[in-house]
């Protein structure tokens, strides 16, 4: 038995055989440029500039919802028809824009150069463009630090919502630096958390006995973790698949284990990182064992509103199946369906081990049909996208907006209890309104 | 290629998505990528709106270009027509399918659908999103308009009428439509259709039964009054009702083309903002300086009402629709300002900051600008929030909006009695720069924002800054700290602009009351 498996969650055994109801139509899920939105939160000295459209600039003011920043650190480069006319002007252009930003603003030190539908489209070579504009930054003014220019894509005919950050974070794999030969095995934990959470697991590791953590992405891009055989990495997110491969690439192994959502769930992911690195059982369970007591605490008090209740997830982030189960198996919902964009069979095994028999997944999205589901099986929640929240609440079906999945810090022990409430409360909600 | 980092408008299929969303029976095919969905939660988000909106998208991939993806767009309009059975089907590519060139005009045309189709050309590379919604709003009208109806004769029947521009998302359009319907009918005029806004396709058709058409949104509906009027003789009426001036100006010409009286409406005793103006309270109005901002006709509105009905010192016009720029233009000359036409926001800031006023009326946009600036701020135009559609009666237009308005603007500012007890009580603590004016929340520093500091663009002559670089005598500056946070500002810039061209070195006590004596209004 693995480590991961060895956890005290009530695993439902699967044969290796699932079912995935598999649907093509039209989708009701964001592109991947809206990952702009917390990449650039976390990577406090990045810049992403979209090379797109008008409609690029829309969907990115539209998901971010509130413009706080006078002067964020993304923008687009929007193609008008006389970029169109001919691409050598095309590439002038993008390097007229990229200069008198980057004069703007001296403090960013790696600039994401992100391309959309039409950038690929029409085969503007993002790539190309970054190297020839990255060779004149190699160093700042005065010997001062460069600025690295990197490209990847974001578009909606290429990525999926969260898959903008796999694209990202797949573009700093080569950036890292190798890790000395004979170097000590480190751990690289991957996908970006919020600041809190990611110090909260950084502390743990620490109390774990792991002494070399990284964390991709890195705050700053001075600071990117080196890589190499001895790196064990271990996803925080679902939704990394490329990023995983790149790093595979680079030598690094994963380390399998369920995401860390919940009491179990978080349990399951350290223990799987320490017998990674041979940490002795009876340490780990006094490490984590405060942490796990607390979250089981925090989510005893979200049980009688949520056990019972029957939840369908639209697809929206990948967080999908890893979220069902935590709310299955700590929490005692039933998941009737439970959409995701993509599936990651080897990624979620360990997830999608867990799932409570006779769950219907599927994979992709034809909304109409799936709305027509919806609407059947009237479950308790219907967790969904801004655009089919209000519609369906309408319709009498309560939803929870499942951006606020990606928003929030929802990982963790100390977490557990915010990600019930996020579940919980559009149902209370519903109890309490008596209008 | 143009940097962008917010933008005022969308691209034009947002625009047409307004129209088909305000209609009924109407559904629209949408040749575009995944991703292109996220305009839908400006509807069912902003708006709150129960439904969503009828607007299908082709959603193809990478790995369907080069194949079909025009044999998924004739599927994706076959399974919409079977599904929602619209009276009409617009079709159109987004930005991306429009370089993918399927045409699919030419596609919907050979499927023999059993609706009108009505193809969509917008070009989203030079084009934006209220261009967008004024052509889709005349392809319509255009296509369903039946030619042969025309008004019945007038005898014994009241005149009829058509209001165009009303759509989804649009700056109070509920509202404004309830107020001119009121107005109307106290003139004794009906209203025979309001479009798009609540219009199906057939209510379209007989659309030359009306007398006239009053277009209450130029932006989205002058295109095709023009239209109308060439077709159908149908006179339009073009005065926008908003602002207690521009209402009575608008009653007239409605009351003389349908030749009714208009004293019905003129004397409407729910108008009370000339009196709210006009009364004591409201003279430390007078010459406050206001930078207006928006989309042309609510900014050329809000400048009148803003210098004739308020009182007003307009310091700064502009508007972010080039396709309106005239009317902004004119007007600015009007107030001696230089007109502002850019859709560049943070050009806007800049002018703001430059122009240093003490109320701004603007967009979202500009409402976010006022509040790093430390500028209170009243929204008068798209584009819009969630908070721009209030649960209650809100109307810009007519005698209610100008009511309305009164409210909506004067609110944020210091009220006139609350500003002689800041001055009576100036040295108290609670009036103090940390304490602030009790109706703003308790802070009138700009709010923190959350960008590491190089973000932020603060205008250090904009903001109410303290006195310190330009060489302040110890005692001038206490002095001005004992000035009202509100006015420092203005009162330290004034000083030192004084100071500079009188060429003096340091700012004493005298220079400040001299500076003030000299600045006196």
């Amino acid at each position: 038995m693995s480590p991961a498996q060895s956890s005290a969650l009530a695993a439902s055994p699967r044969d290796g055989t699932l079912e995935v109801l598999r649907e093509r139509g039209q989708r009701e899920v964001f592109c991947g440029l809206t990952g702009i939105v917390w990449l650039h939160r976390k990577m406090q000295d990045a810049f992403f500039l979209v090379v797109g459209s008008r409609t690029c600039a829309h969907l990115l003011q539209s998901a971010a919802g509130v413009m706080i920043f006078a002067e964020p650190r993304f923008a687009t480069a929007i193609i008008e028809e006389r970029d169109l006319a001919g691409m050598a002007d095309c590439h002038a252009e993008l390097d007229r824009v990229v200069e008198r930003l980057l004069a703007r603003r001296p403090e960013i030190r790696t600039l994401f150069l992100v391309g959309s539908c039409p950038s690929e489209v029409i085969k503007l070579d993002l790539a190309n463009a970054a190297q020839r504009i990255g060779a004149r930054h190699l160093k700042g003014e005065n010997g001062s630090e460069g600025v690295r220019i990197l490209a990847y894509s974001g578009s909606g005919i290429e990525t999926t919502f969260t898959e903008g950050e796999d694209a990202c974070l797949t573009t700093l794999v080569p950036e890292m630096p190798a890790e000395a030969s004979g170097a000590a095995q480190s751990l690289l934990m991957v996908g970006t958390l919020p600041d809190i959470v990611e110090d909260q697991f950084l502390r743990l590791f620490a109390e774990l006995g792991i002494e070399h953590v990284g964390v991709l992405p890195a705050r700053r891009a001075g600071a990117l973790p080196s890589i190499g055989p001895n790196t064990r990495y271990l996803l925080a997110q679902p939704f990394l698949g490329e990023t995983a491969r790149a790093l595979e690439d680079r030598g690094a192994v994963r380390i399998d284990a369920p995401f860390p959502f919940g009491a179990d769930g978080t349990a399951a992911w350290l223990t799987a990182a320490a017998a990674a690195f041979g940490i002795d059982e009876m340490h780990v369970n006094r490490v984590i064992a405060p942490g796990r007591e607390r979250a089981k605490r925090a989510l005893e008090r979200y049980k009688p509103a949520l056990a019972g209740k029957r939840i369908t997830f639209l697809p929206d982030s990948q967080l999908e199946i890893p979220l069902a189960r935590f709310l299955a198996n700590e929490l005692g919902m039933i998941p009737v369906e439970v959409g995701t964009p993509y599936l990651h069979r080897a990624h979620l095994a360990a997830d999608l081990a867990r799932m409570p028999e006779g769950t219907r997944i599927s994979e992709g999205q034809d909304v109409e049909r799936q709305l027509d589901r919806v609407r059947a099986d009237r479950p308790d929640l219907t967790v969904c996208g801004l655009g089919l929240a209000n519609p369906l609440e309408a319709e009498g079906l309560s939803t929870k907006w499942s951006i606020e999945l990606v928003f929030s810090p929802v990982h963790g022990f100390d977490q557990a209890g915010d990600l019930a409430e996020l579940f919980a409360r559009p149902l209370r909600r519903r109890d309490v309104l008596r209008i | 290629m143009q940097l962008a980092v917010w933008t005022y408008e969308g691209p034009p299929h947002v625009g047409a998505m307004r129209v088909a969303t305000a209609m009924r029976g109407v559904h629209y095919l949408l040749h575009a990528p995944q991703g292109d969905t996220y305009a839908d939660l400006l509807f069912t988000m902003i708006e709150r709106r129960a439904a969503r909106p009828p607007v299908t998208y082709t959603t193809f991939q990478a790995r369907d270009l080069g194949k079909d993806t025009a044999s998924l767009f004739q599927n994706a309009a076959r399974d919409a027509v079977a599904r929602f059975q619209p009276q009409a089907l617009l079709v159109g590519a987004s930005c991306t399918a429009e370089l993918i060139q399927d045409d699919p005009a030419g596609l919907a045309a050979n499927m023999n659908l059993p609706c009108p189709v009505i193809p969509l050309e917008l070009p989203s590379y030079q084009r934006k999103e209220n261009w967008g919604a004024a052509e889709t709003f005349y392809q319509i009208v255009r296509h369903l308009a039946d030619t042969s109806v025309r008004p019945a004769p007038r005898e014994g029947r009241r005149p009829l009428v058509n209001l165009l521009g009303p759509a989804a998302l649009g700056f109070r359009h509920r509202d404004d439509i309830r107020e001119v319907r009121r107005i109307l009918d106290l003139l004794g005029i009906d209203v025979h259709l309001v479009a798009p806004l609540g219009a199906s396709p057939e209510d379209i058709r007989t659309i030359g039964a009306a007398d006239f058409n009053i277009v209450l949104y130029p932006e989205i509906g002058d295109e095709a009054a023009r239209w109308l009027d060439r077709t159908f003789a149908q006179p339009a009426i073009r005065t926008v009702p908003i602002g207690v001036g521009a209402t009575r100006a608008f009653i007239n010409e409605v009351a003389a083309l349908a030749g009714v009286d208009p004293a019905l409406a003129l004397d409407d005793p729910a108008s009370r903002m000339p009196w709210w103006s006009r009364s004591v309270d409201s003279t430390y109005l007078t010459g406050k300086r206001v930078f207006i901002f928006g989309d042309a006709t609510h900014a050329v509105a809000a400048a009148r009402i803003a210098h004739e009905e308020l009182g007003f010192t307009v310091c700064g016009l502009g508007c972010y629709n080039r396709e309106f720029a005239r009317d902004i233009r004119n007007a600015a000359k009007e107030y001696g300002v230089e007109p502002l036409i850019t859709d560049d926001h943070l050009t806007v800031e800049e002018a703001i900051a430059a122009a240093a006023p003490e109320l701004v009326l603007g967009t979202q946009m500009e409402r976010h600008i006022a509040k790093r600036l430390g500028v209170p701020c009243a929204v008068i135009s798209s584009p819009v929030h969630v908070q721009d559609f209030p649960a209650r009666f809100s109307p810009q237009m007519g005698f209610e909006g100008a009511n309305v308005i009164f409210d909506t603007w004067v609110h944020p500012l210091v009220m006139g009695l609350e500003e002689h007890l800041l001055t009576m009580f100036r040295d108290d603590f609670e009036f103090s720069d940390a304490a602030g004016p009790s109706h703003l929340h308790g802070h009138t520093k700009p709010e923190p924002v959350l960008a590491p500091a190089g973000d932020i663009l603060i205008k250090e002559d904009a903001a109410p800054a303290m006195a310190g670089e330009l060489g302040w005598t110890a005692e001038a500056e206490r002095e001005l700290r004992k000035i009202p946070f509100f006015v420092r500002g203005k009162a330290k810039r004034n000083t030192e602009k004084f100071a500079s061209e009188m060429g003096l070195g340091a700012i004493t006590l005298e220079t400040l009351y001299d500076a003030k004596a000299h600045y006196a209004r």
